[in-house]
């Protein structure tokens, strides 16, 4: 069954810059009329698919509550990437919506976060549009094990995030055959990891931690939605790795 | 003296993916596949794509990695000795970084060493030597426009953004070309993003941590508050992906958007921006 995103039952629209909460999208958004629930009711959706027919998706999805991602296909590399983009947004929106924002982050914490927010939003709604039709749905965040009212727990779950963004970008890179869809995906890894080092530094400011190795870890998908499948009430699994 | 590109006259007739096909990952070493010296260093390094990509070049044989590849490895060389020797001399030098700082700088300088030996390994014999620099931009003259580099910390610090913000360019510039050889892309892509870090720390630094525009850790739109460096943050405003007006698909504003993506440079435009400071 595909479920509302539950982040703390916030509407997405609250993850967006204020002077934009009065447009249409965002009203959809905060109806709860987010892409696939628009596609499933038949409306059209936002941006034209980039995809072929014949590179429509046929995975089954939805109904069991499990998403089977089939790196055989480079749309499903690209749906990797968006169910990681819709956690880390969601994550954010969490952060910075909760009523304990501005007393746990100082100011310039705010401001990352903030920002951190914005990107990720861009980064899901992006992939949203570029694979149209052939998106997964709406994945629903479990994120019961953080408190969100205890900076360090909500720096900690970033760190983790940001580290797993770029592995996973990192070690997708193999799946992708279209340079355009290579090139993306580079133009996104290293703002996951401009994010990762600030997040680390907020931890640990003026120390080593921003970039623990010379080299980046380079994670399976596999690895991956392991350390990701906590954090989400859908099942997903890979294929064809 | 500038360098120019390194143009393939041969293309190997090697699959291009062999070494993926021979080396299957993680199970080549634990297999007890005689590894070799470089392939230790890598693990050591606590890096599986550096050790992967040496038992790859082992797997071309040493010195007969594709020329594309050669071209890419030696460009990626020359950014990664000039910002080894860059760290390694700012490190060195006296009453530069204050002691609070030093241990940043230690990092990176550690990292940019690490590449160059990862680099210079890989291509064996095919290595370019180091170039000689002159980190004031001057050509050789020592008067360029950054002459107080390694007396004034505040360049220091500034040269350093411009070095890591073109580094992470320069690597995304060339993982198109690198795509066959997947583990070489990995390789790459695994210094691409540590350089992000490094860009993400320093310039973050330079604003003392604030976090107030443009010291954050991510590039906004082509703004920079460091002279003479337009080039290196040219084309960064661009919020068009994969042909979609992405300011049209979300209500994040615009200049969040140019955050959120990255944009590569190509070899020739990297070239031109390092240009001054190599002899």
């Amino acid at each position: 069954m595909i479920r509302e995103p539950q982040v703390d039952q916030v509407s997405l629209s609250e993850g967006v810059t204020p002077d934009e909460k009065n447009s249409r999208r965002a009203f959809f958004r905060a109806a709860g009329l987010t892409g696939a629930a628009l596609a499933l009711a038949g409306c059209s959706t936002e941006g034209a698919s980039l995809l072929a027919p014949a590179e429509l998706r046929t995975a089954v999805i939805g109904i069991t509550g499990s998403v089977t991602l089939d790196f055989s296909m480079e749309i499903d590399v690209l749906n990797y990437a968006y169910a990681l983009e819709q956690l880390e947004a969601a994550f954010y929106i969490g952060v910075v919506t909760n009523a304990a924002f501005a007393s746990i982050f100082a100011a310039n914490e705010q401001r990352v976060l903030r920002d951190l927010r914005d990107h990720e939003v861009v980064h899901r709604d992006f992939f949203a549009a570029a694979l149209g039709s052939a998106r997964i749905p709406n994945l629903t965040p479990d994120f019961s094990t953080i408190d969100f009212a205890n900076r360090a727990s909500v720096l900690q779950t970033a760190r983790t995030f940001e580290d797993l963004g770029v592995s996973a970008y990192n070690g997708a890179a193999r799946y992708l055959v279209r340079a355009d869809y290579l090139a993306v995906a580079g133009k996104i890894v290293s703002v996951e990891a401009r994010h990762a080092a600030a997040i680390r530094d907020l931890l640990n400011n003026r120390s080593a931690d921003f970039a623990p190795n010379a080299f980046d870890q380079v994670n399976t998908p596999q690895t991956v939605l392991m350390a990701a499948d906590p954090f989400i009430v859908e099942s997903i699994s890979a294929i064809n790795t | 003296m500038p360098i120019q590109p390194e143009t393939p006259t041969v293309l190997s007739t090697l699959e291009p993916d062999i070494a993926a096909r021979i080396v299957s990952r993680r199970g080549a070493i634990t297999a007890g596949a005689k590894a070799s010296g470089l392939v230790m260093a890598g693990l050591r390094l606590g890096s599986v794509p550096a050790a992967l990509a040496a038992l790859s070049t082992e797997a071309y044989g040493q010195g007969r990695l594709p020329a594309v590849v050669n071209g890419v490895l030696n460009f990626a060389l020359v950014l990664e000795y000039l910002e080894a020797e860059f760290y390694n001399r700012g490190v060195a030098a006296p009453n530069l970084i204050p002691a609070g700082d030093r241990v940043i700088f230690q990092t990176i300088q550690s990292h940019e060493n690490a590449h160059v030996a990862y680099l210079r390994n890989a291509l064996g014999s095919s290595a370019r030597p180091k170039p000689t620099f002159d980190f004031s931009a001057g050509n050789g003259s020592g008067t360029g426009p950054f002459a107080d580099v390694f007396t004034n910390y505040a360049t220091f610090k500034a040269v350093a953004q411009a070095f890591e913000d073109t580094g992470v360019r320069a690597y995304k510039g060339q993982a198109t070309t690198l795509r066959p050889y997947k583990a070489i892309l990995e390789a790459a892509l695994s210094m691409h993003s540590v350089e992000a870090r490094h860009a993400s720390e320093v310039r973050r630094l330079r604003g003392n941590f604030s976090d107030l525009e443009p010291n954050q850790g991510w590039i906004t739109n082509t703004t920079t508050d460091i002279p003479g460096t337009a080039a290196v943050y040219a084309g960064e405003a661009n919020t068009t992906q994969l042909g979609i007006n992405v300011t049209t698909v979300t209500p994040v504003a615009a200049k969040e958007i140019t955050e959120a993506f990255d944009e590569p440079l190509t070899m020739a435009e990297v070239l031109a921006i390092v240009d001054p400071f190599i002899v």
